[in-house]
């Protein structure tokens, strides 16, 4: 009798509160509300909005403490006309989906986005389509949150008029995948993270980087596309990350590149394309990383060793039509490269192992004096540099005498 | 002159040398883009061949048919025209001559192939005026060497100096320089000395014009500040023309001095 | 018509003519005569303007020829080692010399008279040398002018041909033409000149007729008495 009772109760309480979560509609007339703001103060935590369809010219939408879920009918949109945030949420267990927003405010003193998230657990942002954003997501001091199929866009006009599509700091646990962003200064930026994984997201065109890791350990990207941006994406100062399958295109002009690591260690580097870069991979000062598997097609230089740079192991790499595979600076720091395929390699495999018997040397005395003296690039193309380039191929004389594939592939790495 | 111009360049013409040249043109460019089926690339092997051996083959010809046509050269002397109008009407039917076949074997392929859809024209365009520049300049070049050598064996040995001076023993010492003041700002230096050689200046201006000039980096971009300018593109017009005009007047000089 | 004053020239240190003064008379045929590197060629390349002389004057019609090439219109030439552009056919190099004097020319004449009729459409460079002899006779005669310059006309001609030139030359000494050669073939200069100009170490060492010639030197023989000449002057 008293289970009974208690089971009654707790199927009483259940069903009531059920019974509570309400959907508050909004619309321009005819509805409970007209105004998101109004609508999300009088919703109780579980309850959902359903804007409908027409312009809402509102901002600054704070949600304080309330597990709410706004949702958004197609044509449904936010105008902050430049007036500051269009979303402010410091809560849990929400989301907010199928919405459009556009004209965030421009500052040079203040971060104003479109959706800013402050201490936000459990949430779920989806299928916002940003215009003229200044920033497009803001998440600081977040965790376990998902942000899909987005669609981020700036003006595109300079990079300090611009913000980042999606801007995580000091967050942890976050899934972004799937959103285009483009037009803004970084597509995506992280800072402070750790254990986020960025998935199949499209970053092209914008002012600074595809994606950018400021200060962030252990973080995965993959299956991502970025495309002429000023530079692909941008590693610095973080240790564990894992880049797969993404492909690194067009990231062409004077100071360009697709793939960018700086002061680096332990990340692994698969089954990526680097494609019409300017740089493939620019290293500066990273540290046992490994490169493996990954086609380096028709770039200018397919990779670049700047800084002091050691035990990097590349292996089983496709070298195909770079203008140079490798600059390099600097003795060989127990970097290895053995066992790539390079489209230059001109030796001869007579024992069939598939290995040839004659070893690569990757850097062009070309390379190398370019490196010695920058100016010297003026001399691309030019006669002499190829009766040069042959004759250290020959005899090498400047390049660093064992770097050096010792067993060059005589066929291109499947993958 | 016009009636000079117009024999040597039907006999030149109708030589074996130009129909070789010609279908060496056409079988290359043709080669590039079918096999190749990219435009900018085509344009980028094309320049390399395009810089090397328009000089090379301007100069070996134009001290061939010099030497060749000697006697009668001499025998034009003996009638009522001018010396000048002689050398000038060799000079451009050599130069017009070889000029015509780097054009219709460049040419041909690439309208064929569709250029005049493609927003590379401009590209190929400047390919074009380089190698009919370069042709005139190393010709000139060429006479003067025949012109001041009566020994056919030292006229073909400076010719192929010349040429090697240009374009490749000019490059390494302007890369010893650039190593050796390395710490110094070399910039204008590098302008400098590109502008001073005709190979370097058509090679600088055909690749400031492709996508891979972003490997030129910081350097490129000087250049491309100074080559896209009009001041810029007006110099270095400029500086093609005198490298035509300056050999010309020394040999009308010469050519008025000398005794046949 | 034609007069040499005082003329030098030098080819490095080497002096080649060391005061020239000759006289070539209207209506008359001259010839130049001379051992090898004597400086007869030397000598009409300077009348022609192909050479400059290093001082002295030339009078053609008592004009000074300095800076002046229009008196070639009342010239022709004919060098002494033929050869033409190659891809060029033999009635263009024709076509092409008329065009350059713009006169009239008895071209027709003369490729009939040289049997070079079937030849007109073959390229210069499939003639054998005798044919380009005849072509170059054409082209230096065709335009009829009262001056005639032949260097070597011999060479490389067939004795028929040797014929026909020679009474073509006939023809035109009967006109009244003035003719300048030279040549190593004595019987031909003996048949064909009225007057003889020896030429030794760049100075005129004998200037008078073929009887002036045979008198001073007391031989009968032409040839001889060239020999004689050139044996009494280098003794």
């Amino acid at each position: 009798m008293k289970i009974n009772f208690i089971l009654f109760f707790f199927i009483i309480v259940s069903v009531a509160s059920h019974a509570q979560n309400r959907t508050l509609n909004v619309c321009a007339q005819d509805c409970e509300f007209s105004s998101i703001q109004t609508a999300v103060d009088q919703a109780k935590p579980g309850d959902s909005i359903f804007i409908k369809k027409g312009i809402y010219k509102e901002h600054d939408i704070f949600i304080d403490q309330k597990s709410i879920h706004l949702y958004g009918e197609k044509g449904s949109i936010v105008d902050i006309d430049h007036k500051g945030y269009g979303f402010k949420v410091e809560a849990s267990d929400f989301s907010i989906t199928n919405l459009s927003i556009k004209n965030v405010e421009v500052s040079y003193t203040s971060d104003y986005a479109a959706i800013y998230l402050f201490k936000c657990f459990d949430f779920k942002l989806k299928n916002i389509t940003l215009e003229k954003a200044f920033f497009g997501f803001l998440i600081e001091k977040s965790k376990d949150g998902v942000v899909e199929q987005n669609d981020i866009s700036g003006t595109g006009q300079s990079e300090a008029s611009s913000g980042n599509a999606i801007h995580l700091w000091n967050s942890k646990e976050m899934t972004i995948r799937d959103n285009e962003v483009y037009d803004m200064r970084d597509g995506i930026y992280i800072e402070f993270g750790g254990d986020n994984v960025f998935e199949n997201n499209y970053s092209h065109d914008n002012m600074r980087y595809g994606l950018h890791f400021m200060f962030s350990d252990d973080n995965r990207y993959s299956y991502n596309t970025f495309q002429n941006n000023s530079a692909g994406v941008a590693v610095m100062f973080s240790k564990r990350i894992e880049m797969n399958h993404n492909v690194f295109k067009k990231n062409w002009g004077t100071a360009s590149y697709g793939l960018l690591l700086k002061e680096i260690n332990d990340g692994k580097i698969y089954n990526n394309t680097f494609e019409n870069n300017t740089i493939g991979i620019t290293a500066d000062g990273s540290t046992r990383m490994v490169y493996r598997e990954n086609d380096f097609i028709n770039n200018g230089y397919a990779v670049k060793f700047v800084g002091g740079s050691y035990q990097n192991d590349f292996s089983r790499n496709n070298f195909l039509y770079n203008n140079f595979d490798l600059s390099y600076s600097g003795g060989l720091n127990n970097n290895s490269f053995d066992t790539n395929y390079w489209s230059d390699y001109t030796g001869y495999d007579l024992d069939k192992d598939g290995y040839g018997d004659v070893p690569y040397r990757p850097v062009k005395l070309f390379s190398y004096l370019v490196n010695q003296t920058p100016e010297s690039i003026i001399l691309l193309r030019s006669l002499f540099i190829d009766i040069i380039n042959f004759s250290e191929k020959v005899t090498p004389v400047f390049t660093p005498e064992n770097l050096v594939d010792y067993q060059p592939l005589m066929h291109e790495v499947q993958w | 002159m016009l009636k000079i111009l117009k024999y040597s360049f039907f006999d030149l013409v109708r030589s074996r040398w130009s129909y070789v040249y010609f279908l060496f043109y056409l079988l290359l460019s043709s080669v590039l883009l079918f096999l190749n089926n990219d435009l900018s690339k085509a344009i980028i092997t094309l320049l390399n061949v395009v810089i090397i051996l328009v000089p090379l083959i301007g100069t070996i010809f134009g001290v061939m048919y010099y030497y060749d046509s000697q006697e009668f050269t001499e025998l034009l002397m003996a009638q009522p025209i001018t010396r000048k109008s002689i050398f000038l009407g060799q000079f451009l039917g050599v130069a017009t001559s070889l000029s015509l076949s780097v054009l219709l074997g460049l040419g041909i392929p690439f309208v064929l192939y569709g250029l005049f859809q493609s927003n590379v024209i401009f590209d190929f365009l400047i390919l074009i005026v380089v190698a009919v520049f370069l042709s005139f300049i190393f010709s000139a070049l060429a006479f003067n060497i025949a012109l001041s050598n009566t020994n056919k064996i030292k006229g073909f040995g400076y010719a192929i100096l010349v040429w090697l001076l240009l374009a490749v023993i000019y490059d390494g010492a302007f890369l010893m320089a650039l190593m050796y003041f390395q710490e110094y700002p070399l910039d204008q230096f590098s302008l400098l000395a590109t502008l001073f050689n005709p190979i370097d200046l058509s090679r600088i201006l055909i690749l400031l014009k492709l996508d891979i000039s972003a490997l030129l980096g910081y350097t490129g971009a000087i250049f491309s500040a100074f080559f896209g300018t009009v001041w810029g593109s007006f110099v270095s017009v400029g500086v093609l023309v005198l490298w035509v005009v300056f050999p010309l007047w020394r040999m009308l000089h010469t050519v008025n001095k000398k005794d046949f | 018509m034609v007069e040499f004053k005082d003329i030098h020239k030098k080819f490095g240190k080497n002096e080649v003519l060391s005061g020239i003064n000759l006289k070539i008379q209207k209506g008359k045929t001259t010839a130049i005569l001379g051992p090898n590197g004597s400086g007869k060629t030397t000598l009409i390349k300077i009348l022609l303007g192909m050479n400059h002389a290093n001082s002295g004057e030339i009078l053609v019609n008592n004009t000074s020829i300095r800076n002046n090439w229009s008196y070639r219109k009342n010239m022709d030439y004919l060098p002494q080692i033929a050869n033409f552009p190659g891809n060029i056919k033999v009635k263009e190099i024709i076509a092409m010399m008329k065009d350059l004097r713009q006169q009239t020319a008895r071209d027709k004449e003369l490729t009939a008279y040289f049997e070079l009729k079937p030849y007109l459409n073959t390229n210069l460079s499939h003639l054998s040398g005798g044919y380009k002899q005849k072509v170059n006779l054409v082209l230096s005669l065709m335009f009829d002018s009262p001056f005639i310059i032949l260097d070597e006309p011999t060479s490389g001609l067939d004795p028929l041909s040797l014929i026909k030139l020679k009474e073509l030359l006939k023809k035109e000494q009967e006109q009244g033409k003035t003719i300048l050669i030279t040549s190593h073939i004595m019987s031909f200069v003996e048949e064909i000149s009225d007057h003889i100009s020896f030429i030794l170490d760049g100075k005129v060492y004998f200037d008078g007729s073929i009887g002036e010639l045979k008198s001073t030197t007391g031989k009968a023989n032409f040839e001889y008495a060239i020999a004689n000449l050139l044996k009494t002057n280098h003794a």
